[in-house]
């Protein structure tokens, strides 16, 4: 597949990036683009639907934010209708991979989209990313340089445990990993819509660099930091007493529902009536055990979505950034996911045409189950 | 099919008599989930060859093993039952085809959920008893209350803030 080179012109490493953004629009060979920009309150991030090229100054592809789910806002523009104009759309590995996984459950569509990805060294929390713009003019390039660097910067807790960094299913990737940013930014076609805009645009080509060992020694990094989190999941996090720690300070508010990429129901079924009672019932429940903590089932919906969302979780721990309590969900999301994911060796967002384990079966499995 | 009153259950578990020992032994608090085309008729057969099982198991009868969502399981678990079986057609002899299947992969998914969460799975059986083997279902009843009597009392029998 070819690749090009996007220059990087006085240190500016995003304003290239949106200089091809820009061209693409301008040139019409996308009808808009989807991107996250910077408000116009200069300080928050938020995904952009953009049609007006001058816009494009504004988009921040390169900001170590994810206020919300890039696949959320893809599935919530074609879950209706495909579109029918092209649209490029700008989103993380983890972000792409959730899509996909919505694009299996039915709940998004890809046609006309062009997705673009990029090497990801991770993200901030919305709060954090805040107080590092605060005394960091210019924060996006800035950022890379720090972390290209080998800054251990305050990412958050799902990033530093992330193995697929690198893009899969995009059309184009922007290549950032074991590439010389000040000089440029690689531009990777990875299908054959993506080999078309590069050759549509007339963009110069890049050398074929080996970006493998750069790729393998942050792989190595993330494994070890995954390999550290999960020894603590495993003492610190699991078992009736230290479930109950954790959970105490939940206030069934849902966030993390709504903030799930992949928590997709239109109606929860711990919403339904299926678990609301008379007065009667929970007095019952009440007398069995003493007492009852109220609004009851706060235990039985964090492991009901655990048990439920565990094969499609990608780990991008929006969930944890969106729980006012602070909870820490992202270690026993990723921990449970990952073990549920290898009873079926399903990685989720690999592949689109994987089928979600549980619309399938064999005959000949599981026989440890019963 | 072996059905007590709920009256007798909900009050205070099991309240079986003690024969010989004055302290009580522990009587686990069991519920299972039987598909109505096989378990269920085997409990049945079991019932009406007066086949010997212990009381503990509270029967629900479903219409095949992959109508049980897991959260059924959960809540019996969180409630302080001390095990959950799940009772369904043996493999290929679903009477919809393949409900028993897609039931299997689910708990196996809850299971492993459970594992990962430092939770016994263990208290989670799951096994395939055809109509008509009565036999089976009683004993499969005797192994599972055993099973589950040496495990002793689920933690969450008392926990009130789940």
């Amino acid at each position: 597949m070819k690749s090009a080179w996007l220059e990087v012109k006085d240190g500016e490493i995003e304003a290239s990036i949106n200089l091809f953004l820009q061209k693409m629009l301008e040139e019409k060979l996308v009808d808009a683009v989807l991107v996250p920009a910077e408000l116009p309150n200069k300080s928050d991030i938020a995904p952009t639907l953009i049609t007006e090229p001058g816009i494009l100054a504004q988009a921040r592809p390169l900001a170590p934010v994810m206020p919300v789910s890039m696949a959320r806002v893809v599935s919530r523009l074609t879950r209706v209708a495909p579109s029918q104009r092209k649209i490029a759309v700008l989103l993380r590995p983890c972000d792409l991979r959730s899509l996909v996984e919505l694009v299996k459950l039915k709940q998004a569509s890809l046609d006309n989209l062009l997705l673009i990805s990029l090497d990801c060294y991770g993200t901030y929390s919305p709060a954090d990313y805040r107080e590092f713009c605060q005394d960091t003019p210019n924060p996006t390039d800035e950022f890379l340089r720090r972390v290209k660097d080998g800054d251990e910067l305050n990412l958050r807790e799902a990033c530093q445990v992330c193995e697929y960094f690198v893009p899969q299913n995009a059309d184009l990737v922007i290549g950032l990993l074991g590439v010389d940013v000040e000089k440029g930014v690689l531009l990777q076609a990875m299908t054959a819509q993506g080999e078309d805009v590069l050759a549509k645009l007339n963009l110069p080509g890049a050398e074929a660099e080996d970006r493998g060992a750069a790729i393998a020694s942050l792989l190595a990094h993330r494994v070890e930091s995954k390999e550290r989190l999960f020894e603590r999941v495993k003492k610190e996090m699991s078992g009736r007493d230290n479930l109950l720690d954790i959970f105490a300070a939940c206030t069934s508010c849902y966030n993390c529902v709504e903030a799930c990429p992949v928590c997709y129901c239109k109606e929860c079924f711990l919403k339904s009536p299926a678990f609301e009672w008379e007065a009667e019932k929970y007095l019952d429940m009440a007398e069995k055990k003493g007492a009852l903590r109220m609004p009851a089932d706060t235990l039985l919906f964090h492991l009901t979505r655990l048990n439920h969302v565990g094969l499609s979780c990608t780990g991008c721990g929006l969930c944890q950034d969106a729980c006012p309590s602070g909870i820490p969900l992202l270690p026993l999301f990723r921990h449970t996911g990952d073990e549920v994911q290898a009873l079926f060796d399903y990685v989720p967002g690999r592949d689109l045409e994987e089928e979600p384990p549980l619309t399938m079966f064999d005959e000949n499995e599981l026989s440890w189950v019963g | 099919m072996n059905i007590q009153s709920s009256d007798n259950i909900d009050s205070a578990g099991v309240d079986l008599p003690t024969e010989n020992s004055r302290e009580k032994e522990f009587e686990p608090v069991l519920i299972g989930f039987f598909c109505k085309w096989c378990t269920s008729a085997a409990a049945d057969l079991a019932g009406t060859t007066r086949l010997q099982y212990p009381p503990n198991i509270r029967p629900i009868q479903v219409t095949c093993s992959s109508s049980v969502d897991p959260v059924y399981v959960i809540r019996a678990l969180l409630s302080g039952a001390d095990g959950v079986i799940v009772g369904g057609c043996p493999p290929g002899d679903c009477h919809y085809g393949s409900g028993n299947l897609i039931a299997r992969r689910r708990l196996a998914v809850l299971k492993t959920t459970l594992k990962a969460l430092g939770l016994d799975e263990d208290r989670v059986w799951v096994r395939w008893i055809s109509a008509a083997e009565g036999p089976k279902f009683a004993r499969t009843m005797r192994e599972f209350t055993e099973a589950m009597k040496k495990k002793g009392p689920s933690p969450f029998k008392n926990s009130w803030s789940v």
